[in-house]
C-alpha cells in the first residue's frame, strides 16, 4: 500500500518527517519497505502556457511553441509531441533542468530553430507507464486546469510528496485504507485522527423508483448497499484527485472510476460503479452463478462461471463477478449518464477462490479476502455519491438500497493486567496499559485490574487477549522488553541415538576424504528411481515447477552424479563427494512414501595427484570398497555384510558392482557406473556407493565387552592356492574359516595373481592364516593339524591346487 | 731409565698417537695393543718385581694412573670418532623441510550442515531436544494445526508443492512442532525443542529463491514462558552465531501461528551498525521470525492455552550462511561445486 505523506497529514497530525515516520512505524506496527520522494533529482521544472504554435519549417512533425513560463519574454521551445496545441498548460523543463533518469536539459538548436527547454510528458519525470493517464500516452501531459506560468510544476503534480510503502501483512488489512493508516500513525504518536465527513446532498427522485436490490443468500453478501447518481458528466478528474491517485500508484481514468478508486484508497472499501442504463431489468440480484453461465469481464476476457462464484445480476444476466471485477456489459463509458454505486461485503473465501480461478486478483478482491471495516461501508458509499455528484455535475437519488446489512458493533475483549505482564515478562502498570488502549482509540473499562476493551469494527483483526497483548507490546515498544532466558524445571538436552549416528556417519565420511554435498530431494522422473536398493512406487508432486524437480528421489546417487556433471563441466575431475539425506520409496497401495536416511558417495579421477613425493593414485573399486568397509566397521554389525556381484544392472558396470547384503536384506550397493552410462552422460570413470543407514542402525550390533590383550604368541601359516578364475575370494575365505578350527584368529589375503606361469582360467591366491590360543602357547603339532584341515578342504571343496 | 720415566714416555708417545687416530677400528686395535696383557704397560709392570719394596706401591699407583689416563684418552677419542660418524649420518639424512607434505585428504562438511550443527549444539546446551519430522507432510500438520485454515489469505505467504489433496512437501518445519505438541506430556516437564530440516516451496530457482531450502524452528512451552524469554533466547542465539557484540531488535510482524509476532533484526556484523552494503545502510539485518505461540495452535494440539504458553521462532540456515559469508547465490548450496564447498573449513 502506497501511503501519501501529504494525504496522511490531512487525516492526522504527524509530528515528524516522512523518513522518520517510516522508520518509527516499522518498529511499532507495520513494516515500511521504503520511503520514496518522487521529486528526487528533479529541478527547474515549471508550469508553462503555450501561447503560440507554428509548424517547424524544416520538419514534418516538429512544432515551434512560444511558451509563457512566467518570464518577461515568451520562451521558444521546439516540441515533437503530436498533441501539443496553443492554449495548453504544460510542464516545461527549463535549460539547466534535470528530468527523470538524471537527464540534463540544455538550450539547443533543432534544425536551425532555437529551443530553450523542453515540454515534458509525465513519463519523462519518472512516472511509470502504468500510472500516467492513457490520454497522454503518446504525447505531453496537459493540465486540465489553469496554473500560474513559471510556478513549480512538481508541486502541481504532487511530486514534493513522499510515498511510504506499507507492507501490509494479512492481519493488518485495516491499514489498506488511508483512514486505517491514520489511526495506526495516530496510535504511534498519541494523536487522534480527524476526518472531515461531509453530508451527502440528495435529490428528489427516490432510489426505489429506479432500482431494486436483493441478496439471495446473506452469507455470500452480508452487507449490500447501493446508491444512484443521475445526470453525471463523465470527464477527467480534477488535478487534486489525479494527483492523489497517481501518488497511490493508481492510473486516473475518468471522474467516476477515479472516485471509486479514491474511496477504496481512503476507506479501504472497494466500490463498483455500474452504468444504470445498461442494467436490463433494473433489478439487482446477488446470487451464485449457474454452471457454465458466461460473463465477459472489464478486461475483455470471457469466463465460464460455476456455482462457487458470487455474481451480481441485473435480474437477467450477470453484470459483475462480485468483489472481483465488473462486467463489460455494464461498464462506465464516456456516454454514461446515470451511475449505480455498489458498496458491499462479500464472503472472503468465495472471493479468494474466484479471483484465483480466473487469475483476476486485484486491489478490490484482495481487500474482500482479508475483510473490510463493516462500519465504513455506508460512509464510503455516501462519500462516493457526494463526490460523483460534485465532480460530475449530477444528482444523488434519494435514499439508498440495502439488500442485506450488518449492524457494526464493537467487540468487547476482556484481559487482565496480570495476563499481559505474564505473557510479556513485564511489570506494566494499569495506567500505562489503559493509556496504550486509549491511543488506539479502543474504549477501556477497568475493574480490579481487569480491562474490558471495546474494539471498534475498524480493527476486525482483534478477537482474543493475545491480539490485545500484541497491541500493548508493540506500542509499549519491543526495545523496552527485558531480555531473560526461560526458567523451567530442568530439561536435558541431548541428541537421540539416531541423530548421533547420522552425525558420526557424516564425520567418518569426511575423515575418509569425502566432501559433503546437498542435492535436491525433488528430481526428474528418470533420476528418481535409478540406483534403488529395492523396487518401489514413486511419488510425484502435483504441479512441479519444472520437470527437473517433479518426483521424490528414491536414491542419492543420481543427485551426486548431477554434482559430478557440474564439476566435470568446470574442469574439476578429481572428486570424492557424499550426501547424507532422505530417500522416499513408496509401498504400492500407500499414498505416503517412507522416509529413509541414506548415505551415498561418488568418486572419480585421482585420489592423490602425482607430486614430487607421491605417484598419482586413481580411484578404483577396491578403494571405494575400503571406504565402505571402514564406515561399516563403525556400526559394529553382529553379522557380516556380504558382497554379491551385480551382473544385470543398466546403470552399473556388470563386472564391477555389487550389492551389500546383511542377512536377507540388501542394504547398499557399490560399483562403477556402466561404461555406456558414463559415455551417454559424458562422464569419466565413476565409482559410487549407497547405503541404507536405517537398516544399518536397526541391525544387531556386537556388544562392547573388554577382552584382555592376548598373553600367548600367535603363529602364522601361509597358503597359496590355484583355483578357477570364477572362484570368488569370499568362497575361499568361507572354506578356510569353516575349516580353520577354534584357534584360527585371522585370514588375510596377501596376493592375487593370474597371467604368466598360471594356466588359463586359473588364478593364484595366497593367504596368511593366524592361529592363537588364549590359555597356552600353541604347539607346532596343533598348528600343523589345523592347517592341514584347511588345505584338504580347499582341495576337496574348491578343487584348489596347493602351490 | 727408571720405570717411572718409561711409563711417562709411554704415556707421551701414545697419548699423541691416540689423538691422531682416524677410525674406530684403529682405535680398538691400539687399545688392545697398549692396554692388553702383551702390551707395554703390562710389561713395565712386570719389572716391578725388581724394585725395592718401598718403591713398589708408588710406582704401582703411578702405573695405574698412566693406564687410566690412556684408557680415558681412548674413551674420549672413541666418543669423538663416534660423534663424527653420527654427525655424518645426520648430515646425509638432512632433508628440505620446506618441501610440501604428502596429500592426506579429508572432506569438508557442507556449510549449511555446519551452521545447522552449530545451532543444534547451541540449543542442546540450553536443554532443548532436537526433533526430526517427515518432509512429506499432511496439510493438517503443515497448515491447519498451525492456525492456517484452507482458503486463508495467509496461505499466500507460502506456495506449496502438493502431492495430493492431503499430502504435501512441508513448507516449513513447524509441523514437527505441531506433532510434538500433540503428544508431549506436560506433567513430565516443559517442552523445549528445535526442529531442523529441509523445506520446500513452489518457487522458481534463482539467485535468491530456491524450491528447496532449510529451516530451524524452535518452540518452548511451559506455564511461565514470557516474551522477554523469547528476546533473551534470540539475543543469545544471535550472539552465538554472529558474534558476542551483536544486539537484536524486534519489529511487529504477522505469522498465523504466533501472536504477538515479530521479525528479528540483528545489528550488522560487518559494520557494527554504522551502515554498509550488507545491511543496506540500515545497521540492521533481518534474520528470523518469532512470536508467542497462538492459543489456537495450543488448543488444536490439545494443550490448555489458559495454563500453558510460550514462544516459537524460525530461522533459515541458507539465509544465515549467505549473510555471514557474503554468498550471493542460493543455488551454490545445491550445485555441489567442490571449489565452492571446500572453502568452508570447519570453524571452532
Amino acid at each position: 500500500m502506497n501511503v501519501s505523506y501529504e494525504w496522511l497529514k490531512e487525516l492526522v497530525d504527524v509530528p515528524v518527517d516522512a523518513d522518520t515516520l517510516g522508520e518509527k512505524v516499522s518498529r511499532t506496527g507495520i513494516e515500511v519497505d521504503s520511503v520514496t520522494h518522487p521529486d528526487t533529482g528533479l529541478k527547474k521544472i515549471v508550469i508553462g502556457k503555450v501561447v503560440e504554435l507554428r509548424e517547424h519549417p524544416d520538419s514534418d512533425h516538429l512544432h515551434i511553441a512560444q511558451v509563457d513560463t512566467g518570464d518577461d519574454d515568451l520562451r521558444q521551445i521546439v516540441c515533437g509531441a503530436p498533441n501539443i496545441a496553443a492554449g495548453q498548460t504544460v510542464i516545461v523543463a527549463l535549460p539547466g533542468a534535470r528530468i527523470g533518469d538524471n537527464v540534463k536539459i540544455k538550450r539547443s538548436k533543432m534544425r536551425g530553430e532555437v529551443s530553450e527547454g523542453m515540454i515534458c510528458a509525465l513519463q519523462e519525470l519518472g512516472f511509470s507507464d502504468s500510472i500516467a493517464p492513457k490520454a497522454y500516452a503518446d504525447g505531453i501531459y496537459v493540465f486540465n486546469e489553469p496554473l500560474t506560468p513559471g510556478s513549480d510544476a512538481l508541486a502541481a503534480l504532487g511530486m514534493h510528496d513522499a510515498i511510504l510503502d506499507f507492507e501490509i501483512t494479512p492481519n493488518r488489512a485495516d491499514a489498506l485504507g488511508m483512514r486505517g493508516v491514520a489511526w495506526e500513525v495516530g496510535a504511534t504518536y498519541g494523536e487522534r485522527p480527524h476526518f472531515d465527513d461531509q453530508p451527502v446532498v440528495e435529490g428528489d427522485t427516490p432510489i426505489t423508483s429506479l432500482l431494486s436490490a436483493s441478496v439471495t443468500d446473506a452469507t455470500d453478501a452480508p452487507s449490500y448497499q447501493m446508491r444512484i447518481v443521475q445526470g453525471v458528466k463523465i470527464q477527467d478528474s480534477p488535478l487534486w484527485l489525479q494527483r492523489r491517485l497517481w501518488n497511490a500508484g493508481v492510473r486516473p481514468i475518468n471522474n467516476i472510476v477515479d472516485i471509486t478508486n479514491l474511496i477504496m484508497l481512503g476507506y479501504g472499501q472497494p466500490l463498483h460503479a455500474f452504468d444504470y442504463d445498461k442494467l436490463a431489468n433494473k433489478q439487482i440480484v446477488v446470487r451464485r452463478a449457474q454452471a457454465k453461465e458466461l460473463l465477459t469481464t472489464l478486461d475483455g476476457n470471457d469466463h465460464e462461471l460455476d456455482p462457487e462464484d458470487i455474481v451480481i445480476t441485473d435480474g437477467e444476466k450477470p453484470v459483475a463477478l462480485a468483489g472481483v471485477m465488473g462486467g463489460l456489459n455494464s461498464e462506465i463509458t464516456p456516454e454514461t449518464v446515470n451511475v449505480v454505486i455498489e458498496a458491499a461485503s462479500f464472503a472472503p473465501v468465495n472471493i479468494r477462490k474466484t479471483a484465483l480461478k480466473y487469475n483476476l486478483r486485484s486491489q478490490a478482491s484482495s481487500r474482500f479476502e482479508k475483510g473490510i471495516d463493516v462500519a465504513s461501508i455506508n460512509l464510503a458509499l455516501d462519500e462516493a455519491a457526494r463526490l460523483m455528484a460534485d465532480l460530475g455535475d449530477g444528482t444523488v437519488a434519494k435514499g439508498h438500497l440495502s439488500a442485506s446489512a450488518i449492524v457494526p458493533e464493537p467487540v468487547v475483549v476482556p484481559i487482565t493486567l496480570a495476563r499481559i505482564n505474564h505473557v510479556l515478562g513485564t511489570a506494566l502498570s494499569s495506567t500505562t496499559v489503559a493509556a496504550l488502549f486509549d491511543r488506539l482509540g479502543f474504549g477501556v473499562e477497568v475493574d480490579d485490574d481487569t480491562f474490558s476493551v471495546s474494539i471498534p469494527p475498524r480493527r476486525w483483526d482483534i478477537h482474543i487477549d493475545s491480539d490485545l497483548i500484541e497491541e500493548v507490546a508493540r506500542l509499549y515498544g519491543y526495545d523496552n522488553l527485558p531480555s531473560t532466558l526461560p526458567t523451567t524445571t530442568m530439561t536435558i538436552g541431548q541428541f537421540t541415538p539416531k541423530q548421533k549416528r547420522l552425525r558420526r556417519t557424516r564425520q567418518l565420511l569426511e575423515g575418509l576424504g569425502l566432501s559433503q554435498v546437498i542435492t535436491y530431494s525433488l528430481t526428474s522422473v528418470d533420476e528418481a528411481s535409478q540406483f534403488t536398493l529395492s523396487p518401489a512406487a514413486g511419488t510425484q508432486v502435483a504441479f512441479p515447477m519444472t520437470q527437473d524437480h517433479a518426483k521424490l528421489r528414491e536414491n542419492l546417487i543420481a543427485g551426486l552424479i548431477n554434482a559430478e556433471k557440474y564439476n566435470v563441466a568446470r574442469q574439476q575431475v578429481d572428486l570424492a563427494l557424499y550426501e547424507q539425506g532422505r530417500v522416499f520409496p513408496r509401498t504400492q497401495g500407500h499414498s505416503r512414501p517412507e522416509e529413509k536416511e541414506y548415505a551415498a558417495g561418488l568418486f572419480t579421477g585421482n585420489l592423490t595427484n602425482k607430486n614430487w613425493h607421491q605417484a598419482a593414485r586413481a580411484v578404483d573399486f577396491y578403494y571405494v570398497k575400503g571406504v565402505v568397509e571402514q564406515l561399516l566397521r563403525d556400526y559394529r554389525l553382529a553379522t557380516p555384510v556380504h558382497y554379491e556381484a551385480i551382473r544385470d544392472s543398466q546403470d552399473l558396470h556388470p563386472g564391477q558392482s555389487a550389492k551389500l547384503v546383511l542377512g536377507e536384506q540388501t542394504i547398499g550397493l557399490i560399483g562403477r557406473l556402466h561404461p555406456a552410462y558414463e559415455h551417454a552422460a559424458g562422464l569419466p570413470q565413476t565409482y559410487v556407493f549407497e547405503l541404507d543407514l536405517e537398516a544399518l542402525m536397526q541391525a544387531p550390533r556386537t556388544e562392547m565387552a573388554a577382552k584382555p590383550a592376548p598373553k600367548f604368541p600367535s603363529v602364522t601359516r601361509d597358503v597359496a592356492i590355484l583355483v578357477a578364475q570364477t572362484v570368488e575370494n569370499a568362497a575361499v575365505e568361507a572354506v578356510i574359516t569353516a575349516n580353520g578350527g577354534k584357534f584360527l584368529r585371522d585370514v588375510t589375503l596377501f596376493d592375487v595373481y593370474a597371467g604368466k606361469n598360471i594356466a588359463n582360467h586359473q588364478k593364484s591366491l595366497a593367504y596368511t592364516l593366524t592361529y592363537r590360543r588364549d590359555d597356552q602357547t600353541l604347539t607346532e603339532e596343533e598348528v600343523n593339524t589345523a592347517f592341514a584341515k584347511v588345505t584338504t578342504a580347499l582341495e576337496e571343496q574348491l578343487g584348489a591346487t596347493i602351490r | 731409565m727408571d720405570l717411572k720415566s718409561k711409563l711417562e714416555e709411554l704415556f707421551e708417545q701414545n697419548q699423541a698417537k691416540i689423538k691422531g687416530l682416524k677410525d674406530l677400528d684403529q682405535l680398538n686395535q691400539t687399545r688392545v695393543e697398549l692396554l692388553g696383557k702383551k702390551g707395554p704397560i703390562t710389561e713395565v709392570l712386570r719389572g716391578m718385581k725388581d724394585l725395592d719394596a718401598s718403591e713398589r706401591p708408588k710406582v704401582g699407583a703411578f702405573a695405574n694412573k698412566i693406564k687410566d689416563d690412556l684408557q680415558g684418552a681412548i674413551q674420549e677419542r672413541k666418543h669423538t670418532l663416534e660423534q663424527a660418524v653420527i654427525n655424518q649420518k645426520l648430515a646425509e639424512e638432512t632433508i628440505d623441510v620446506t618441501l610440501p607434505g604428502d596429500a592426506v585428504v579429508s572432506g569438508t562438511p557442507h556449510i549449511l550442515a555446519q551452521i545447522m550443527d552449530d545451532i543444534e549444539e547451541f540449543f542442546i546446551g540450553q536443554g532443548y531436544q532436537v526433533i526430526d519430522g517427515p518432509e512429506v507432510e499432511e496439510d493438517h500438520y503443515n497448515f491447519e494445526m498451525l492456525n492456517i485454515p484452507k482458503n486463508h489469505p495467509a496461505r499466500d505467504m507460502q506456495d506449496t508443492f502438493y502431492i495430493d489433496d492431503q499430502l504435501l512437501m512441508r513448507s516449513q518445519t513447524s509441523p514437527v512442532q505441531a506433532r510434538t505438541l500433540e503428544v508431549h506430556d506436560f506433567s513430565k516437564g516443559p517442552l523445549k525443542m528445535i526442529s531442523p530440516g529441509r523445506v520446500y516451496r513452489r518457487d522458481t530457482d534463482d539467485a535468491t529463491h530456491s524450491h528447496q531450502f532449510h529451516q530451524v524452528e524452535g518452540l518452548v512451552i511451559d506455564r511461565h514462558i514470557t516474551m522477554a524469554d523469547l528476546k533473551g533466547t534470540l539475543l543469545a542465539l544471535a550472539q552465538h552465531v554472529f558474534g558476542a557484540d551483536r544486539k537484536i531488535r524486534l519489529r511487529p510482524s504477522f505469522f498465523p501461528f504466533t501472536e504477538p509476532s515479530v521479525e528479528v533484526d540483528v545489528s550488522c556484523f560487518r559494520c557494527n551498525g554504522a551502515g554498509c552494503a550488507i545491511c543496506k545502510y540500515s545497521g540492521w539485518i533481518e534474520v528470523l521470525g518469532a512470536g508467542m505461540v497462538h492459543p489456537n495452535v495450543l488448543n488444536a494440539a490439545g494443550v490448555d492455552a489458559t495454563v500453558y504458553g510460550g514462544f516459537a521462532f524460525g530461522l533459515g540456515p541458507d539465509r544465515f550462511a549467505m549473510l555471514k559469508y557474503g554468498i550471493d547465490d542460493i543455488r551454490s548450496f545445491y550445485q555441489g561445486d567442490q571449489r565452492f564447498l571446500s572453502q568452508f573449513q570447519q570453524e571452532g
